[in-house]
C-alpha cells in the first residue's frame, strides 16, 4: 500500500516534471493610455504589466502574488486574451494566440477558462444555475438539450453541489458555493488550463480551504493546469508548485514553492514573507517594514521599480533595470544583488 | 399520498423527478412579487385594462358610427340615441369616444415600440462597441436632442400633406429615440465591466449573445420603465398636437381631435358632455400607465427608496 502510494506520488511528480510548456507569455505589456486634455488625447500611460515573459508547465499551479495594483489580474486577462496585449505574445501550446482573430479565437477558448475573485458579479444573476453551467456547452459544442443537462448535473455534483441545485438562480446561494458555481462552470468544456483570479479572497477563512481543497482535487481529476492569482502568500503556499512574486508590472522573483518560501532573495519577497504571521510563538523573526507606497504605475521609478522601496538599494539600482535571471536550478530573481 | 410526500424528499440527486418539484423564484417572479404589494399599481393595470377592453369593444357598445356625419343633428344634447351627444358633423361623440381611445391607445403602443426597437438597438451597439461607434451614434442622439420636438414635429407634419396613422407613429419614434438610447447606453456600460460578461466572452460567446442573453436582461428594468412611461407621454403628444390641428387629421376619432372640437367657447360652455368625457379618458389612461411604471421601478429595483 505504502509503495503503491509512494509510486503514485512519483508519477505525479514525474508527470509535473515533463516540462511540457502549456502556456508562455514573451515580453509582454499592457499599458493602459491615461486620456486628458480638452480633446481627450493620450497624456501618458498606466504601465499594469511591464514587460513580462513566463512559462506555465502543464499540470502545475503557478501562484502569482502582489500587491493590489501590481497588474496580476491584468496579466492574467491579458493570457486569456480578454485583454488585448499592448505588445509581446502569448503562447498557447505554441500557438501565437495574441493576434488571432475572435473567430478562430473561439476554438481555444474552449481550452482555457478563467475563474474570477467576485462571486457576487461573476454569475449572471438573471440565469439559473443550469443554464449558466450550460452556457458554455450551449456555445462551444453542439452538445443537445439532454446532453447538456446531463453534464451539467455531473459537474454540480463533482463541485459539491446538488443535481436540483440547476433550477435555482445564484441570488439563492453563499459566496462558497457560487465560487463552486463559477468553477463548474469553467470545468464545463473541460479546459485545459484555468486561471484563479483571487478565486477565495472574498471568501471566510473556513470556506477558503474547502474552496482550495476542491480546485486541488480537481486538478489532479481533470489534469488541470492553474495560473493561481491571489494577494495572500499562505494560500498561494498551500495549492501552488511555484511562485512568482509580482511587483509593479514586473515579476521580481520567480521559484519553485519550497526553495522561495525557504530562501527568499529578492528584498521584495523577503519584506512579503517576514510580514506573514507566524503560528510558532517561540520563532524569532525580523519584520522587515517597508516604508512608502507602491509607486504610481503610470510613472514608475527608472531602473529597479523597487528601489524607492528596498532597503538594500544601491546607484545601479536607478540606471538599469534588473533582467529576470536563474540564480540556481529554477529560481530566477530580477535584482541586481544577484547578477 | 405517501409516495407523493416521499418523492418530494431530498433523496439524494439520483432522484431526477426533484428539479421539477422544487419551485425556485427566478428574479423575474420576485419583481412580479414586488409589483403585487403596490396597490395603486395593480389598481392601475385592472383601470388601464379595462379602458383597453371598452376600447376594443367598441362596436358592441354603441351601434353608432364615429365617422359618419349627419348634417340634421349638428351639436345635440344627449338623447337616448346620442349618449353624449355629437359634434359639429354631426357624428355620435360616444362612439368617438370609444373608438378614439383605440386610435390613441394604438398610436401610444406602437410609437412607444418602435422607439423601443430603435432605442434598445442603437443603445445596444453604442454602448456594447464603445469607440467610434458610439461616439457617432451619442452625437446623433445629441443632434436630436438640441432640436426641439414641437417644432421639428409641426415642421415635419406642415410639410407632410396627409398624414396617417404609421406616418404619425414613424415621424414620433424617428424623433424621440435619444433619450431612450443614452439609457440604455449609460446601463451598458455600467454593465459592460462587470466580471460575467467577462466570463462570457472567456466562454467564446458572440456579441450578439452577450447582448441578449447578458446585457439586456440586466438592462430590463430600465427598459421596461422607461417604456411604460414612454406610451403615456406619446399618448399626450397625440393629443396635443391633434389638439393644435397637427396629429392624425379628422375625420379618423382620436382623443386629442375629440378635445380640439372643443376649442369653441360655445361648446365649452353649453356641451361639457362633448370635451370632458375625453378629457377624462386621457388623464385616467396616462395616470395608471405613469403608476404602473413607478410600479415597475420599484419592483425592477428593491433598493430605489419608496416614499
Amino acid at each position: 500500500m505504502a509503495i503503491e502510494q509512494e509510486q503514485l506520488a512519483k508519477q505525479k511528480f514525474e508527470k509535473k516534471q515533463s516540462n511540457e510548456i502549456i502556456m508562455q507569455a514573451n515580453q509582454i505589456k499592457k499599458y493602459f493610455p491615461i486620456k486628458g486634455g480638452i480633446f481627450k488625447h493620450t497624456v501618458g500611460h498606466i504601465k499594469a504589466v511591464d514587460d513580462i515573459s513566463l512559462s506555465i508547465i502543464k499540470g502545475e499551479t503557478l501562484g502569482l502574488v502582489g500587491e493590489s495594483g501590481s497588474g496580476k489580474s491584468t496579466l492574467g486577462r491579458v493570457l486569456l486574451r480578454l485583454l488585448e496585449p499592448t505588445e509581446g505574445e502569448v503562447l498557447f501550446e505554441g500557438t501565437d494566440i495574441s493576434h488571432l482573430n475572435n473567430r478562430k479565437l473561439r476554438k481555444y477558448r474552449k481550452d482555457m477558462q478563467i475563474v474570477f475573485q467576485d462571486p457576487f458579479a461573476s454569475l449572471n444573476s438573471k440565469m439559473s444555475v443550469g443554464e449558466l453551467i450550460e452556457e458554455p456547452l450551449l456555445v462551444q459544442t453542439s452538445a443537445t438539450k439532454s446532453e447538456r443537462k446531463q453534464k451539467s448535473i455531473e459537474l454540480l455534483e463533482k463541485v459539491g453541489l446538488r443535481a436540483n441545485d440547476r433550477a435555482k438562480y445564484p441570488h439563492e446561494f453563499s459566496g462558497g458555493q457560487r465560487q463552486r458555481i463559477s468553477i463548474a462552470r469553467a470545468l464545463a468544456l473541460n479546459p485545459k488550463f484555468i486561471i484563479c483570479d483571487e478565486p477565495v479572497s472574498a471568501l471566510d477563512v473556513s470556506i477558503q480551504a474547502q474552496v482550495l481543497n476542491l480546485m486541488a482535487d480537481l486538478q489532479e481529476e481533470f489534469n488541470l493546469t492553474y495560473l493561481f492569482i491571489a494577494h495572500d502568500l499562505s494560500v498561494v503556499k498551500h495549492i501552488s508548485d511555484r511562485v512568482a512574486v509580482m511587483y509593479l508590472g514586473r515579476i521580481a522573483e520567480l521559484a519553485p514553492k519550497k526553495l522561495l518560501y525557504s530562501n527568499p532573495l529578492h528584498p521584495y519577497t523577503k519584506a512579503l514573507l517576514s510580514s506573514v504571521p507566524s503560528t510558532n510563538v517561540r520563532e524569532k523573526r525580523e519584520k522587515i517594514k517597508l516604508s512608502g507606497d507602491l509607486p504610481s504605475p503610470a510613472n514608475p521609478p527608472s531602473g529597479c521599480a523597487f528601489r524607492t522601496r528596498c532597503p538594500m538599494v544601491h546607484d545601479r539600482c536607478g540606471t538599469e533595470r534588473p533582467e529576470l535571471n536563474e540564480v540556481e536550478n529554477g529560481h530566477y530573481v530580477a535584482c541586481h544583488l544577484f547578477d | 399520498m405517501h409516495t407523493n410526500l416521499e418523492s418530494s424528499l431530498p433523496t439524494g440527486p439520483e432522484n431526477a423527478p426533484i428539479d421539477q418539484q422544487y419551485q425556485h423564484k427566478t428574479p423575474f417572479q420576485l419583481a412580479y412579487q414586488r409589483f403585487l404589494k403596490n396597490k395603486l399599481a395593480v389598481v392601475s393595470v385592472f383601470v388601464l385594462l379595462a379602458i383597453v377592453i371598452v376600447c376594443i369593444s367598441a362596436p358592441l357598445l354603441t351601434s353608432q358610427d364615429p365617422i359618419e356625419t349627419d348634417v340634421f343633428n349638428i351639436e345635440k344634447s344627449p338623447t337616448d340615441e346620442h349618449i353624449l351627444g355629437t359634434n359639429g358633423q354631426g357624428q355620435d361623440n360616444f362612439a368617438r369616444l370609444l373608438y378614439g381611445g383605440r386610435i390613441s391607445l394604438i398610436v401610444g403602443f406602437s410609437a412607444m415600440f418602435f422607439t423601443l426597437v430603435i432605442g434598445v438597438l442603437l443603445g445596444s451597439i453604442a454602448g456594447y462597441y464603445g469607440g467610434k461607434v458610439d461616439s457617432i451614434i451619442m452625437r446623433g442622439a445629441d443632434i436630436m436632442l438640441m432640436l426641439p420636438f414641437l417644432v421639428l414635429v409641426l415642421t415635419i407634419m406642415a410639410v407632410i400633406d396627409k398624414v396617417t396613422i404609421g406616418l404619425f407613429v414613424t415621424i414620433i419614434a424617428l424623433t424621440s429615440w435619444p433619450n431612450l438610447t443614452r439609457i440604455i447606453r449609460a446601463t451598458y456600460l455600467s454593465l459592460r465591466e462587470q466580471e460575467f460578461v467577462l466570463g462570457a466572452r472567456a466562454i467564446g460567446a458572440s456579441d450578439v449573445r452577450i447582448i441578449f442573453k447578458h446585457f439586456i436582461p440586466n438592462a430590463i428594468g430600465p427598459i421596461i420603465v422607461n417604456a411604460t412611461l414612454m406610451m403615456a407621454t406619446y399618448i399626450i403628444v397625440e393629443s396635443g398636437l391633434s389638439f393644435i390641428g397637427f396629429g392624425i387629421p379628422q375625420p379618423t376619432p382620436t382623443w386629442g381631435n375629440m378635445i380640439s372640437e372643443a376649442q369653441n367657447i360655445r361648446i365649452l360652455r353649453d356641451h361639457p358632455e362633448a370635451w370632458i368625457p375625453p378629457g377624462l379618458a386621457i388623464l385616467i389612461t396616462v395616470l395608471s400607465i405613469n403608476f404602473i411604471g413607478d410600479g415597475l421601478r420599484d419592483a425592477f429595483n428593491p433598493k430605489s427608496n419608496r416614499r
